[in-house]
Order: C-alpha cells, then sequence, then structure tokens
C-alpha cells in the first residue's frame, strides 16, 4: 500500500484529500442543481434581457424603466465604483491626515485624534451609515421649508447650493458651445456617452501639468549649475490658468443653479443624501484604519531618520513630508490596499439608506423581480471579485513602484 | 482507487436524489411548529404587541394554520421578512408558508414557482401625501419624489403609471414601512406610495393623521395572499382550505360565540357538518383530524370577525369591507364549496 511507503505517503494523503474535496463540490453542485430543476428553475440568464421596469433614482448614465435587467446592473455597478472612488481618496485623505496628527507633540490634537480613531473603528459601519443618513434626513429643512414669501430655509453662498434634507443642489457646469457627447457601444447594454468638453478640458490639464514638469525640470538644471533657484510660480500658475481660461471660454461655459420647481428643486446637480451619507460613513470608518496604518507606518521608521533631519534643518512639517512619509509608504501601502478593498464591499451594505448600488440594482430589486436568485448572486460575487481584484492590482503595481529596491 | 470514485459517485447519486421532496405538513408535524412569514411591522397587519405577540390580520392566516395542524396556534414561530428577503426565504424552506400582504401576479406564480392560495385582502396600490401640499389627484404629482419599498410590485407600477401619464418622478427605494414613516414624516419625500390598506395602517400610527390624505387614484389591483412553494399541493391544499374555511364560516354564520355548540352536534345546515367535521371525512382528505376546522376557528373566530378585530371600522386603521365584504354582501369574497 502506498500509504506505509514513506517516499509517496504525503502525495497519497494529498491525493485523497483532493479528491475528496472535490467531490465535496461535486455534491454541492449536483445537488444545488438537482434541486433547482425540481423546482423548475434551471440556471440560465435569458431574463436579462427583458425590460427591467422600475426606475433607479441616481443615474451616471441615461437609463430609464423599460432598458433591460442588465443596463439597471450596468448602472448599478456604476454607482458602486462612484462611492466606492469618492470614498477611497476621502479616506485616505482624511486618514493620512489624522494618522500623522495623532502623533503630533500637540496633548489635545492627538487625543482629539484618538476618539476620532477608536469611535469610528468599534461601532459596525452599518450603523455610522445609517446615523449619517438619520441626521441628514431629521436636520435638514426639507425643500418645501424654502418656499413661501419669507421661508425658513434659503439657499447657501449666495443662492447657489440648496442644502435639504433630499441632498444638496450645487450647481452645474454648463457649455452654450458643447461639443456634444462621443456615443460608444452602439445600441448595446453598455452604451455609455463620453462627454468632449470633458474630454477636451483633461487634455488642456494634462498638457498643462506636462509644461509645469517641463518647467521644474528646467529650474532644476539651474539650480544644479548656477545655486540659484529661478523663481517659477508665477510661469507654472500661467501654464495652469491661461489654456484653461481660453477653453472654457471658447466652450461657453457658464454655471447652471439650482431652483425651486414644483416639489423639488431643479436644475443644478443633486447629490442625493443616500450617496452622501454612504459616502460620509465608509470614508470616515475606513479612514479610522488608515489613520492606524500610516501611524504604524510613521512609527516604523526609525527615530535616527528624525533626528538627521532635524540636524540639516529642515522644519517638522518638511521632516514629515519629504523625510518620512516616503520611506512610511512602504510599510503603508500593503495593508491600505485592503482597506480600499474594505471600503469597496462594504458599500454594498448601500441599500440601508436606498442607494442604488449594484447589490441594490441587480442583488436586490432584479433578483426579487425575477426570482432567479442563484444567477444573479453568483454574477454579483463575479463583479466585486473583478472589482477587488482590478483595485489590488493597481495598487500592487504602484506598491511595486515606491518599495524599497533590493539588490 | 476506482472503486472508491465509483462509490463516491453512487452516494453523490444518491443524496441528490434524496433531496428532493419531503413533505412540507411531515415537516411541520415533526418540527412541532409552523414557520409563517410574516411582514417586518405594518400595525394592523403583522405586528407585535406590547407583550411581543404577534397581532394582525396574517398573522391571524398563520395562527389558523399552526391550529388546523398542530392544534395548537401559538406554534408558530414568526420570521419577519421585508419585501426583498420573502421570497427567498420561502424558496429555500426557511419558512413553510407566506402571509404578508404579497400580491398575488402571473409571474410570481409561474416564474418564481410559488402557489398562492388564496386572497385575504383585495387591495389597490395609493398614494399617501400631505395635505398642506395641496395636491387632490395623483395626475398632478409631476416631478415628486415618491418613497417606495424596493422590491414590491409597486415599485413596478410606480414606474408604468408614471411613464404612461408622461411625468416625471424621483424614487427613494427603502426597506420596511417604518424606515419609509420616518423619511415621509421627515418630508424626505413628498409622497409615500403603496397598497392603500398598508397607508391606512400607516397613517393610523401617525400624531396628526388627518394631516395627510389618501389620494383617490387606485393604480393597481393587489389581490393579497398567503403563498406556499410550488410542487407540495398537499401542503397547499391545507393552507388553502384553512383560508377558505375562515371565509366560508362567516358566510355560514359560524363564530367564535357558537363555534362549540355547532361543532359539538351536527346542525341541520350540511355544509356547516361538513366544514366542522360533524359530518364526512374532509379533515382525513386533507391528512388532518377531523376538527380541523373548528381548531382553525377556534383561534381567532371567523373572516368577519378576525377583519374587524383588526383592520375594521372600530380600529385606529379603519378599514371598511369594501371589496372584502362576502359576495352575498357584493363584495368579492366567495369560498368555494365544502364538499
Amino acid at each position: 500500500m502506498l500509504i506505509y511507503d514513506t517516499r509517496y505517503r504525503s502525495l497519497t494523503i494529498q491525493v485523497v484529500a483532493m479528491i475528496g474535496f472535490m467531490l465535496l463540490a461535486a455534491w454541492l453542485i449536483n445537488n444545488t442543481l438537482a434541486n433547482l430543476n425540481t423546482l423548475g428553475k434551471p440556471i440560465e440568464f435569458g431574463f436579462f434581457a427583458e425590460p427591467a421596469g422600475y426606475d433607479i433614482n441616481q443615474m451616471l448614465v441615461e437609463y430609464n424603466n423599460q432598458d433591460s435587467h442588465l443596463r439597471a446592473a450596468f448602472v448599478g455597478l456604476l454607482n458602486t465604483l462612484l462611492v466606492a472612488f469618492l470614498g477611497c481618496i476621502t479616506a485616505t485623505i482624511v486618514g493620512v491626515l489624522v494618522g500623522v496628527l495623532r502623533l503630533s507633540n500637540n496633548w489635545l490634537v492627538a487625543r482629539i485624534m484618538t476618539v476620532y480613531v477608536e469611535m469610528f473603528r468599534n461601532v459596525p459601519v452599518l450603523l455610522w451609515i445609517v446615523l449619517a443618513m438619520a441626521v441628514l434626513i431629521e436636520s435638514l429643512p426639507a425643500p418645501s421649508a424654502f418656499r413661501g414669501d419669507e421661508p425658513e430655509a434659503t439657499m447657501k453662498l449666495f443662492d447657489t447650493i440648496a442644502i435639504t434634507n433630499r441632498g444638496v443642489y450645487v450647481p452645474e457646469p454648463l457649455f452654450s458651445r458643447s461639443l456634444g457627447n462621443f456615443h460608444l457601444f452602439g445600441n448595446s447594454p453598455l452604451r455609455f456617452d463620453v462627454s468632449l468638453d470633458l474630454i477636451v478640458i483633461l487634455a488642456v490639464l494634462i498638457a498643462s501639468i506636462f509644461g509645469m514638469r517641463t518647467m521644474s525640470a528646467r529650474a532644476n538644471r539651474i539650480q544644479e549649475s548656477t545655486g540659484v533657484r529661478p523663481k517659477t510660480w508665477h510661469i507654472n500658475l500661467g501654464i495652469l490658468i491661461v489654456p484653461m481660461v481660453i477653453v472654457l471660454a471658447l466652450l461657453g461655459f457658464h454655471l447652471g443653479y439650482p431652483e425651486l420647481r414644483g416639489f423639488n428643486f431643479g436644475g443644478g446637480t443633486h447629490l442625493r443624501n443616500s450617496l452622501i451619507a454612504l459616502w460620509l460613513a465608509l470614508s470616515l470608518y475606513t479612514a479610522a484604519f488608515i489613520a492606524e496604518i500610516v501611524r504604524g507606518g510613521i512609527l516604523a521608521i526609525s527615530r535616527g531618520q528624525t533626528e538627521a533631519a532635524n540636524a540639516l534643518g529642515l522644519r517638522p512639517g518638511k521632516t514629515m513630508r519629504l523625510v518620512i512619509l516616503p520611506q512610511a509608504l512602504r510599510v503603508i501601502i500593503p495593508p491600505l490596499i485592503s482597506n480600499y478593498l474594505n471600503l469597496t464591499k462594504n458599500s454594498s451594505l448601500a441599500i440601508a439608506v436606498g442607494y442604488m448600488d449594484i447589490t441594490g440594482t441587480l442583488g436586490g430589486i432584479t433578483m426579487n423581480q425575477t426570482g432567479r436568485e442563484l444567477e444573479c448572486v453568483l454574477l454579483l460575487m463575479l463583479v466585486y471579485l473583478v472589482i477587488s481584484l482590478l483595485i489590488s492590482g493597481v495598487m500592487n503595481w504602484y506598491n511595486n513602484r515606491v518599495k524599497l529596491v533590493e539588490r | 482507487m476506482k472503486k472508491s470514485v465509483f462509490l463516491g459517485a453512487l452516494t453523490v447519486a444518491g443524496m441528490a436524489a434524496g433531496v428532493a421532496s419531503a413533505a412540507t405538513v411531515d415537516d411541520v408535524k415533526a418540527r412541532g411548529t409552523l414557520n409563517c412569514g410574516v411582514a417586518t411591522g405594518v400595525p394592523g397587519f403583522a405586528a407585535p404587541d406590547a407583550n411581543g405577540e404577534w397581532q394582525g390580520f396574517d398573522v391571524a392566516v398563520c395562527r389558523a394554520v399552526a391550529a388546523a395542524v398542530l392544534g395548537d396556534p401559538t406554534a408558530v414561530e414568526f420570521v419577519p421578512t421585508t419585501g426583498k428577503t420573502r421570497f427567498t426565504a420561502l424558496a429555500s424552506g426557511e419558512i413553510d408558508m407566506l402571509a404578508r400582504n404579497t400580491t398575488w401576479t402571473f409571474s410570481r406564480d409561474v416564474d418564481l414557482k410559488f402557489t398562492f392560495v388564496g386572497v385575504n385582502y383585495y387591495d389597490g396600490q395609493g398614494f399617501m401625501i400631505p395635505k398642506e401640499l395641496g395636491v387632490t389627484s395623483a395626475k398632478e404629482l409631476d416631478g415628486a419624489t415618491v418613497c417606495i419599498q424596493t422590491g414590491t410590485t409597486t415599485e413596478l407600477n410606480l414606474a408604468d403609471f408614471f411613464r404612461v401619464n408622461n411625468m416625471s418622478y424621483e424614487p427613494v427605494p427603502i426597506e420596511t414601512n417604518a424606515e419609509a414613516q420616518q423619511q415621509y414624516l421627515a418630508g424626505a419625500c413628498d409622497v409615500y406610495t403603496t397598497d392603500a390598506s398598508g397607508l391606512a395602517a400607516t397613517r393610523a400610527t401617525f400624531e396628526t393623521p388627518a394631516d395627510h390624505v389618501i389620494l383617490p387614484e387606485i393604480i393597481s389591483k393587489e389581490p393579497l395572499g398567503p403563498l406556499v412553494r410550488h410542487g407540495d399541493d398537499e401542503w397547499g391544499d391545507i393552507v388553502r382550505w384553512t383560508l377558505n374555511a375562515l371565509i366560508a364560516a362567516e358566510e355560514y354564520g359560524v363564530t367564535s360565540a357558537n363555534l362549540s355548540d355547532m361543532a359539538s352536534a351536527a346542525t341541520d345546515n350540511p355544509e356547516i357538518n361538513r366544514l366542522l367535521g360533524t359530518e364526512g371525512n374532509l379533515g382525513e382528505m386533507l391528512g388532518l383530524d377531523a376538527d380541523w376546522a373548528v381548531k382553525a376557528l377556534g383561534v381567532a373566530g371567523n373572516y368577519g370577525e378576525i377583519f374587524e378585530k383588526n383592520i375594521g371600522e372600530s380600529t385606529p386603521i379603519g378599514l371598511a369591507r369594501g371589496l372584502n365584504a362576502q359576495w352575498t354582501n357584493g363584495g368579492l369574497l366567495y369560498a368555494p364549496p365544502f364538499r
């Protein structure tokens, strides 16, 4: 017998375990399929092409209730990506700030940051989301409070921003000589329009940044050869602003202000309070973890580095920015990736505040109206898997760039 | 080696075949309790009272079924479900039956593989709006923000209604009636839409119900009824005929007051006798005791009594019988003959 042969024993055990595992998996799958067949619901994805029949409030691409379930899922996916993107950026900024300030020599600042971290870290994120929403709904005025000759509430910032318990209405950019949209993917459920105005503006912005980098490279060259760094900030400012102003003027840029129309505010961009609540709660919660990672990363850099920087005459702010943080990044980034993933996955709690992310559309209404639980959940898992792998792919690439190169 | 794989495959096949069909009624009897899915809290229909006891119109159906099958109206495990979770709970076997103001539709019956056993409340979708907004018709709701329970038929009706009438609206999806109430009262939405009975029940819990109006338009048919899984007809029959027994009892004048008299000896109405088991063997046909209907009626009386006690005009919810009167009184309730 192979089991008594020391040369093959481990291999035998592994093979047997592997077969056992595969049998278990096969049994589970077979059982599921058999049960679904008995129920008369074999796995199929044809329902995706049928009209969804429901409306979604926040749409980044055009959608109406006669579009397919797949289109509705796509709208939900974009909403998920939006809140995850906004959340990751905000969480990083807040997290780094809090992490640095927690090490501050100022007793009060350091303690306040400790309280913040411990408060957010130790309460489930769902409760923070629900709380944020409840505060927004209960404490802000309803649009009807803006009505009448002597309204209870007024718009803020010279009548440009309306803060209501249905969300915040901010001015929207409009172009009177718009270049129109570039339509992608024809008539498929994944079709979407890209604003050509936005592309032009981004192109100009990138060109400006490239110009500014060229300028600072030239300044470096001059500084190295002569020892005197030429003044560049006014040139840089010009490179940044002048082309942008010209482009905006050519496109006929103006702002569309929100105004009260009928039941609601019309015009302007509507940031729904479901988005704000989710975004705030997710980023503040994740920022607490990121703050701890940042603090750990800074503490991992030996005290000698700070002392050396001080000895060279660098002020504390510059010591942190130029000496400590770049080194700490190497420790910070790997755990940061998993916090980004957590934030993205936690965004699936969106339905608690009625934010229509992909869990709310594909895994919520579509699943409920079509009764295809297994298909929807499997697809949903696949979507989150792909998003997570993409995030960690990008972050790993960045990590490889900043990590210590060992030879 | 080959033999073990073969044996394993055999086991797999055997187990897969074994899962398919165990009768729900046997499961319920073996367990000793009925798992009944109800709403998370709609006053009058299904909500726990001050003592934590579930009370309500839908809850009464669960209790009647538990009494008929197990002889004990308290042997019910109430599982609160949201509009989103209810079908998964039923399909997965977590609950034996669902009595959660659920609309009987074609696709739920046919495509979702459920069996609706009847209708215990004929309803329709309405709109509730604060009086101060001065709206008198649903046709004036263009541009309104509408709170809507997600995963319900009302969500689809709403989309259809606004599309057909060429109006725009902003849906605010919410999960439970309680959240809807919070958002509606805070003014985060102008309108709350759900079944008219649910609106009446919700409005009854407000501090000042008179400040809110239910608009006259009823935009859909919502026949609400209990449902079970497809494919277990014995269990479906039990739930169906328990509901019919409640309805028929009202028609024949069997009430909780005269139930024990009528059940003790045969009356001169053969229909009542067959219903209460003093004649014939209807109980045996269902696989239950002969006095199954007596037990079901003994919980809270007939349909009319349950209606009056939970949602009738004497309660804060104050719903009129309307479509839900017996066919003999111009309503739609019509139990097939007990024969």
